[in-house]
């Protein structure tokens, strides 16, 4: 990861003022989430207290050396219960995209390949899935089956598949045109050589930087379920439920709502960030950005 | 015109089956009885039994989704068994909250916008541009649950001047109905203005490009004339599309904006009744905000051939 990060950070250094620029904040953003995703591995072993043990006569206690977030309406430790809380959100956010990733990049490369009528039907079902507005079949979905991290990660990743397809079909389509793959076919490679050998490598970077985006949607669509309690069930902390419950004492503590928020956004930001960078990269048409 | 129409419109109606089938799947394959929730965890076994027979579960699956698509072919689908109340009533009731958040947010949105995008593409490259188009970034990454707590922070805690959650018919008091859609929709527009200048300033930096700009530049024409009214309508395609997107979007109503701000929108029906677990109401909506999502995207396909003749002629 780091070697590939390196290798594609080399170019940016080149042409313009501009691009240059984008390059300190581009390492801002993966230093950050190098911290986030540490803090999350660590969260076991780091010495923090308990997320979970209550202290009813000192809620809402200011940070201090005890406590050096303060503490929440219920007198848990603050400082915890984010560091656990970016295990539950980066656990959802990393792995629903893998879903996706999985599913809907080998869909698209098979659609984009393949073409004739599977690719017809593949897309359509695609369109149908991407009818519902996200968050409310992740919802109704949830309702049914029950809210745990297992099916919180699975519905998102399900709900993500259409994307990576779209993205892996349109890189497969122009790629299946070119010389390399027309010589492969010329010299008896098979189909699964051909999609393995030949494509994946160069539709690999695209699906990359579009994970990442993936990760910062998915992070954020988690919030927002865990935000109206229908997310990860509690006493387990992520950062939308932790926004949401301090939500309710907005009036005398707002920073039990501003940490956990600062924390997301700039979480989130930095995945932007990050996959934004790798996918103007990636792609051929610049200047948008 | 009309073969672009109708074939759309053929494709349309595959898809709209097949969500009414998925949201049909949703609801009676995944596990959670509908009898077991109506009765309570610990309802005796004969009970379900009968209950089921009353409500047709115990018929095959096919025969009850088409009996359930006759239904909703007909004009009905469902009644709470919580409330009494039926899908079309209840949505009917809430469309009207809904609506209205949506035309205030989609406004706002266009009114910050659309002058910033003018701005950024005159000044293409500039520090001016380069911060917008870094703050459209960055708002970007600011989930609207989170622009709400910062927005009810600031105008209804710290200042006082909006109420932070409540809602007020208009036809009982209008000013006070107006006061509580304003950080709701402010709320939403802070997550739609970076979408609809990024589009615009784009498209707008490669109409200034064109050979007719140059042309209105040499006839002497005044600069804000050329920007609105020879560079703003053809660069407004995208704009177009991502708004009519974004309107079919909030005609579901916005589930977490209504829910914070407490407005009996379609969302806030959604969401409550998942939490009382009213699984009729809730297969009903799901099915009329996907429904409704469809046809909004079928009717800003027909305006973009409307607006580009290229579209309509089977090119692009």
């Amino acid at each position: 990861m780091a070697a590939l990060d390196i290798g594609i950070e080399s170019p940016i250094e080149a042409p313009v003022r501009r691009r240059r620029r984008l390059g300190t904040l581009f390492w801002f953003a993966v230093v950050w989430i190098g911290i986030a995703i540490a803090a999350a591995v660590l969260a076991g072993v780091l010495p923090i207290q308990s997320p979970t043990d209550m202290d009813m006569l000192g809620r809402r206690a200011l940070p201090g050396a005890e406590h050096w977030l303060g503490t929440d309406g219920l007198g848990r430790d603050e400082l915890a219960r984010l560091v656990y809380g970016a295990r539950i959100s980066l656990i959802v956010g990393c792995c629903a995209p893998i879903v996706g990733v999985v599913f809907g990049g080998g869909l698209g490369m098979l659609a984009g390949y393949f073409r004739g009528r599977f690719e017809l039907f593949a897309v359509g079902s695609m369109d149908v899935l991407l009818a519902f507005p996200p968050l409310v079949l992740a919802l109704a979905v949830t309702a049914y089956i029950g809210q745990s991290v297992f099916n919180l990660t699975c519905v998102l990743g399900v709900l993500g598949i259409p994307a990576f397809m779209r993205v892996s079909r349109a890189a497969t389509l122009t790629l299946t045109e070119r010389e390399f793959v027309v010589a492969a076919r010329a010299l008896g490679a098979s189909h699964a050589r051909i999609l393995l050998r030949e494509l994946l490598p160069n539709v690999f970077l695209p699906l990359l930087a579009f994970f990442l985006l993936g990760v910062a949607i998915t992070i954020l669509v988690e919030g927002s379920l865990s935000f109206l309690g229908l997310g990860v069930p509690p006493p387990a902390s992520s950062w939308g439920s932790m926004i949401g419950e301090g939500r309710e004492s907005l009036e005398i503590a707002p920073r039990l709502s501003f940490i956990p928020a600062a924390a997301m956004f700039l979480t989130v930001l930095s995945f932007n960030l990050v996959g934004d960078t790798l996918r103007a990269l990636t792609d051929p048409r610049q200047g948008a950005l | 015109m009309l073969t672009f129409v109708a074939r759309r419109f053929l494709y349309l109606v595959p898809v709209l089956i097949a969500v009414s089938l998925l949201t049909f799947l949703i609801a009676s394959l995944l596990p959670g009885d509908l009898a077991y929730v109506i009765l309570g965890d610990q309802a005796e076994p004969d009970k379900v039994a009968a209950l089921r027979h009353d409500l047709g579960l115990d018929l095959p699956i096919w025969w009850r989704y088409l009996s359930w698509l006759g239904h909703i072919l007909q004009g009905d689908f469902g009644r709470s068994f919580r409330t009494g109340q039926t899908v079309l009533q209840a949505v009917v009731e809430r469309l009207p909250v809904s609506f209205e958040l949506m035309i205030f947010a989609e406004l706002a949105g266009l009114i910050i916008g659309i002058p910033l995008a003018i701005a950024c593409a005159v000044k293409s490259g500039s520090a001016f541009d380069r911060f917008m188009t870094g703050g459209a970034f960055g708002m970007l990454s600011l989930p609207s649950f989170l622009s709400a707590i910062l927005l009810i922070y600031l105008f209804a805690v710290q200042l006082h001047w909006l109420p932070a959650t409540g809602y007020v018919p208009f036809s009982e008091d209008p000013i006070g109905n107006l006061r509580c859609f304003v950080l709701p929709a402010l709320t939403l527009a802070l997550g739609e203005w970076p979408v609809l200048m990024r589009v615009l300033r784009s498209d707008m930096i490669a109409t200034l490009q064109e050979d007719y700009i140059q042309m209105a530049k040499a006839k002497g024409l005044k600069p804000w004339r050329i920007l609105l009214v020879h560079a703003l309508k053809p660069s407004s395609l995208t704009l177009v599309t991502v708004t009519g997107i974004n309107i079919g979007r909030l005609i579901g109503g916005a589930l977490i904006v209504e829910t914070i701000f407490a407005l009996p929108g379609i969302g806030r029906l959604l969401v409550s009744s998942i939490y009382s677990r009213d699984l009729i109401i809730l297969q009903g909506v799901v099915l009329f905000v996907a429904a409704g999502f469809v046809i909004m995207n079928f009717v800003v396909d027909m305006l973009y051939a409307v607006l580009d003749p290229r579209i309509r002629h089977g090119r692009a």
